[in-house]
Parts: C-alpha cells; structure tokens; sequence
C-alpha cells in the first residue's frame, strides 16, 4: 500500500515537473486514444506536435491562437493567486469582442488611424464592465463569483447573438447574421505579410512582462497575493481585501476584454455567433499549466494552441471530430490535478507500524 | 385555457432535471465536497444514455448508462479530490471542460440520430381528467421519483444514523475521524452518488425532455443546479421547490416565444441564466440563513492525520 504524506514545504522541483509530467500522461492517453479509434498514433502526434511548428505560416496561426489564450490567462492568473474564482472570462472575452465591434462599425471610409486605439480601448472597458459586475454582487452581496461570472458567460453570448441578429446585422450580407466587416482603419496590423499574427501577439508578451513587474516587482503585486493566501495576515498587514477583489476582477475583465477587440479587430474582422470559441476556459487551463507564471503561461498558452491548431487538422487528415482539442485540453488538467499532489505530499510505502500512525 | 395545464406539465418536467442533478449535488455537498463538474458529468451522461436507447430502444438501460457514466466521472473526481487532496475547484472544472469535449467527440455521430417513439403515460387511466389530468397524471416517472427522492432525503438525512454521520463528516471531518467514522470513504460514496443522480439528470434531458442529442445541449444547467444548493441553502425541500421555480422561469421563455412576444427571443433565452444571477444575489446577501445551513468544511480538503 502506498500513502501519502504531507511533505514540510512544498516541493519546487515538482511545482515545475508536475506540469511536464501533467503533458506525458496527456500525451499517453493520447496515443491510447488513438489506437483504439484506429488512427496510427504517430500521425496523431506529429499533427498535434509538429505540423503546427514546422512552417513559417503554421507558427504564425499558433500566434494567433496563443495571443488571446496568453492574455486571458494572465488577468485570470491575478484572480487566481488571489483566490478569486473567476471562470466566466469567456463572458468578459465576448462583450470585449462587442464593444470593440461597436467603434469599428463607426468607422468609414476617412476615419483617421487613430480609430483602432478606440477599438482596443472599447474592448479593454467592456470586459471590464463585464468583470465589474461579478466584483459588485460578490462585494455588495456576497454572491459566489464562479456561478456569477459563468452564468454572465451566457447571458454575453445571447448579447452577442441580439446584436448580430438584430440591430447590427449586415443589410449586404445575404441574411447572414454578421455585421458587415470592419473598415481597414479599425483593423490592427499584421506582424508581418503571409501570416495573420498582429500585434496582438507583441502586446501579450509585454502584458506577460508587466505582470511579472507587478506581482513580483510592487507592493500592490505583493499585498494581492498575502490577501489571497492567508486573509487574516493580509487584514493584519492593512491589506484590503475588497481592493484585491475588485483589481482582480477588472484586471481580468480588461486582459480578456481585449483579447477579444484583438480577435475580432484581427484575424476575424467582424462580429458573427462565432466568435466564442472557448479561449476564455482554455485560459484556465493555460494559467494553471503555467503555475500562474508570467514565464509559465507564455509556454503553456502555446501549447494549448498546439491543441486548437491539432484539433483543426485532426479534422482535415484523420477524420476525427474537432472536439478531441477539448477532450486533450481537458485531460491535461486533470493529469496536473493529480500530478500537483506530488508538490505537496510525499508518496510512501505504508509501514507495517499501522497503530502508531 | 388548456395552455395552462401543459405548461405547469413542462414546468415540472424542466424542473425535474434541475431538481434530480441538484438533489445529488446537495448529498455530495453534505459530505463537505463541492463537484463544479456537474455540467461534464450531465454532458456524458446525456449522451451515454441517448445512444444506449438508440441502439438497445431500451430507456431503462438508457437511464442505467447515464447514472453509470455520472457515477465513472464522479469516481475519477473523487479519487483526485478526497484521496489525492487535489484543488476542489480546479478538479471539478477539468471534470467540466473534459465532459464537454469528450461528449462532443463521442456523440458527433448521434446529432442525427432518431429515437424510437416516445412512450406516452396516463396513470390511473385519469389522464384525462380536465386541468389535473394533463398537469398532473401524464407525467414521466422520474418526475414522481424527483419528487420521492426529496421526501427520502429529509428522512435520510435528519431521521437516519446514515444522515447523521454524513452530516458530521460534512460539518466537521477531523470530529468525524476521531470518531472512527471512515471520512473518505463517505465522502467517495456520496461523490459517487452525486454524480450518479447528475448522470440520470442529464439522461433524462436527452432520453424523455428533449428526445435528441445535440452537443452542449446541458447549456448552463449542472451549473444552475450547482446554484440551486445554495438557493435551497442545502435543504432538500427548498432545492426541489427551487428547481421548479427555475423551471418555470424556462417555460415561461419558450411560452413567451410561442405567443410572439416583442421582447427578443435572445433575451427570453438569457432569462433563466439572469434569474440564477438575481436570485443567487438576494439569498446570498443574508449570511445567517447561508451559514447555518451550509456545510462548514465545504471545499477544504481533509488529510487524516496532518
């Protein structure tokens, strides 16, 4: 029999191994999965692990997709370490997409470039808005933020349908419920021709760098985290907790507003029904892959993008259905559950010594 | 005049998913437990019992294959949660986003799938009867069974020693274990069970309520039941009254559809997911009734002997 004890301070060796060994079990199962449907594994793998590296243009879609998984979870890593459980960022990332929307539908032909700043800053303030009402009935009410911030998640997307069904629908769209696309002013620039990376991806890389500066670098960045782990120091240290609560909760709604005005003023370039594709619940999983590290979620959000693009030509070359990204996203952070015992406990072979435990 | 009767009928019947998923949620809560992965388990068990019937035309075996897929998920989260001391939360989230893949991927070949025809009941022979009949006496029976198993809970769980001790191990699992009560042991058993009734849950979503498979089809409502534990502040009266409150509110929507209301149907549909948030807000905001009644260990982990 084996058991587990508690171990005196928690194991840094396995805080960073258990995430790469979380990836080994992935990958087995992976490779099980595979055989039983009848696929040959190795093609299975290298669709997942090596077609989206191997070209110029199949790193700049895992860009594309990492960006907005990056950004979520770098606002939700804020929320997590102070133990404010936001899981509706996919609501935030919607009505970020929606606002943004907004402004560049206001745009025509002789706007000024300076448009695309409001498009991004409409995303940023939109989230945030979104974000701010979970803060408000946690604070005012003491409402749960998990079941606040999902159920909004829905209410976003019927937003999101309202609006392009309704007032916003294209009148030239063939009765398509879009809007009509975004002039080229409102769009943000490529990276570079013959990939459709942008700025976006520069822009979360420096968010990955500021949080770093904040949590790691500032008092603020200090005072949320005390406020997170042990309430009653953070109290005694003068610490508010409303004030973590509330610059959680708007630091998420901001990252996961923009990453959504840089979806649709990017690679999507108008507002469809289309537009929740799950990033906001796969930045969960980025941010807790990545230990809640600016550094670790730069890696992990590349690897979940290695999913999404693996789940897309699983589709096209093995016939298999796009889900499997959910189901592999899935169990990678099922794998990280269990192998983050081994962070705190001690695996042991029970002794014969039983009465004296 | 006759809409009124079947609309009461639907309510109930729309409660009753709320009402079966909630009520095993609120066992698995008294443990001390919390299993955000309610809406995963529905999502497997949903289509796990859609294809059973569609294969074997068997509801029953449909509605054994549903609890079995809840029970299998609920047994994994359990084995993390109480034996590994995994993050609760963490845990029962990966159970959500693994449930909804999972059974997108499986059920990509059910989306067209017919069922054999439904079955029709009339008990008594009074179905017929006016306003009662069609309200009351043509119902599933699982929608009596919902109904039974809230009377058996407040038995079992105030009149019981088995209540008792799963009380205790909820309120207080260090007491619990000095007593010599197996803590984790009873709280796997009432994880199992908690996902076993979310597993008929969402079988009976896909098998009797909306007679089709189509993915996400679940749509917010393990999480509507996870809320609705904290409305009937872990009451079992008070969660089956909730669940038809919430049922109602869905019915109203798709009523309000039907008459060709000028409100946007996009609201109607948000309408129940706003109606989680307002109640959520208003019974939260009374500390007394949430403290007395919520399971003082709930969500922390226990460590025998640390």
């Amino acid at each position: 029999m084996l058991r587990l004890e508690l171990r005196p301070t928690p194991s840094r060796t396995w805080a960073w191994a258990s995430p790469l060994l979380a990836l080994a079990i992935t990958v087995l199962l992976g490779v099980l999965l595979f055989t039983l449907l009848g696929k040959d594994p190795v093609k299975g793998l290298m669709v997942f692990f090596w077609e989206p590296i191997k070209s110029r243009y199949a790193l700049g879609e895992l860009g594309v997709k990492a960006t907005p998984l990056l950004l979520i979870a770098l606002g939700l890593a804020v929320c997590f370490r102070s133990n404010i459980w936001n899981i509706g960022a996919e609501g935030q990332y919607v009505i970020g997409a929606i606002f943004a929307g907004g402004v560049a539908l206001l745009a025509g032909k002789e706007t000024g470039r300076w448009i695309v700043v409001a498009v991004l800053l409409a995303g940023v303030v939109g989230g945030m808005l979104w974000a701010g009402i979970v803060a408000l009935l946690r604070d005012r009410f003491n409402a749960g933020e998990i079941l606040v911030s999902l159920m909004l998640v829905y209410v976003a997307i019927q937003v999101l349908n309202y609006m392009v069904f309704g007032p916003w629908k294209d009148p030239m769209g063939y009765n398509f419920p879009q809007t009509r696309t975004f002039e080229a002013v409102a769009r943000i620039p490529k990276l570079m021709t013959g990939s459709r990376v942008n700025i976006g991806a520069l822009i979360a890389l420096a968010g990955a760098a500021l949080l770093w500066l904040y949590l790691f670098r500032t008092r603020a960045g200090y005072a949320l985290q005390v406020g997170g782990v042990a309430p009653a120091a953070a109290r005694y240290a003068g610490f508010s907790s409303r004030a973590a609560l509330w610059t959680a909760l708007l630091l998420s709604g901001a990252t996961a507003g923009l990453a959504g005005a840089l979806e649709v003023a990017g690679p999507v370039g108008q507002l469809t029904p289309y537009i929740p594709v799950g990033y906001g619940f796969a930045a969960i999983i980025v941010a807790f892959v990545g230990r809640l590290h600016p550094l670790g979620m730069v890696l992990a959000a590349i690897l979940m993008s290695m999913f999404y693009i693996g789940g897309e030509l699983a589709q096209s070359r093995l016939g298999l259905p796009k889900s499997l990204t959910d189901v592999f996203q899935g169990l990678l952070l099922f794998s990280l559950m269990a192998c983050d015992t081994l962070v705190n406990y001690r695996v042991r072979r029970a002794s014969g010594l039983k009465g004296v435990r | 005049m006759d809409a009124y009767p079947l609309l009461f009928a639907s309510t109930l019947a729309a409660g009753t998913v709320l009402a079966l998923a909630a009520l095993g949620l609120l066992i698995n809560e008294k443990s001390g437990v919390v299993n955000l992965g309610a809406e995963g388990m529905m999502l497997c068990a949903a289509i796990a019992g859609f294809a059973t019937v569609v294969h074997t035309g068997s509801d029953t075996l449909g509605f054994v294959a549903g609890m079995a897929a809840g029970a299998l998920l609920a047994a994994a989260f359990g084995w993390l949660v109480i034996w590994l001391n995994a993050n609760q939360y963490a845990t029962g989230l990966a159970l959500t986003l693994f449930g909804a893949g999972f059974s997108a991927f499986v059920g990509i070949n059910y989306v067209q799938a017919q069922m054999p025809p439904r079955p029709r009941f009339n008990w008594l022979g009074l179905g017929d009867l006016p306003i009662i009949g069609p309200a009351l006496l043509r119902q599933h029976p699982l929608v009596y069974f919902g109904i039974a198993l809230t009377v058996f809970l407040i038995w079992m769980l105030y009149r019981t020693r088995v209540g008792l001790v799963l009380r205790a191990v909820g309120e207080s699992p260090e007491s619990a274990h000095a007593l010599g009560y197996p803590v984790r042991r009873i709280r796997m058993t009432a994880v199992i069970a908690g996902g076993a009734l979310c597993g008929l849950a969402g079988a009976f979503l896909s098998i009797i309520y909306t007679p089709l498979w189509v993915e996400g089809m679940v749509a917010g409502k393990g999480w509507i039941a996870l809320a609705l534990t904290t409305f009937g502040t872990w009451r079992p009266a008070r969660v089956l009254l909730g669940a038809y409150l919430f049922g109602g509110v869905t019915m109203l929507q798709f009523y309000l559809q039907s008459q060709g209301s000028p409100i946007p149907s996009q609201l109607l549909t948000a309408l129940p997911y706003l109606a989680t948030v307002v109640v959520l807000a208003l019974i939260s905001r009374n500390p007394t009734w949430i403290r007395v009644n919520m399971p003082a260990s709930l969500g922390k982990p226990f460590h025998p002997g640390s």
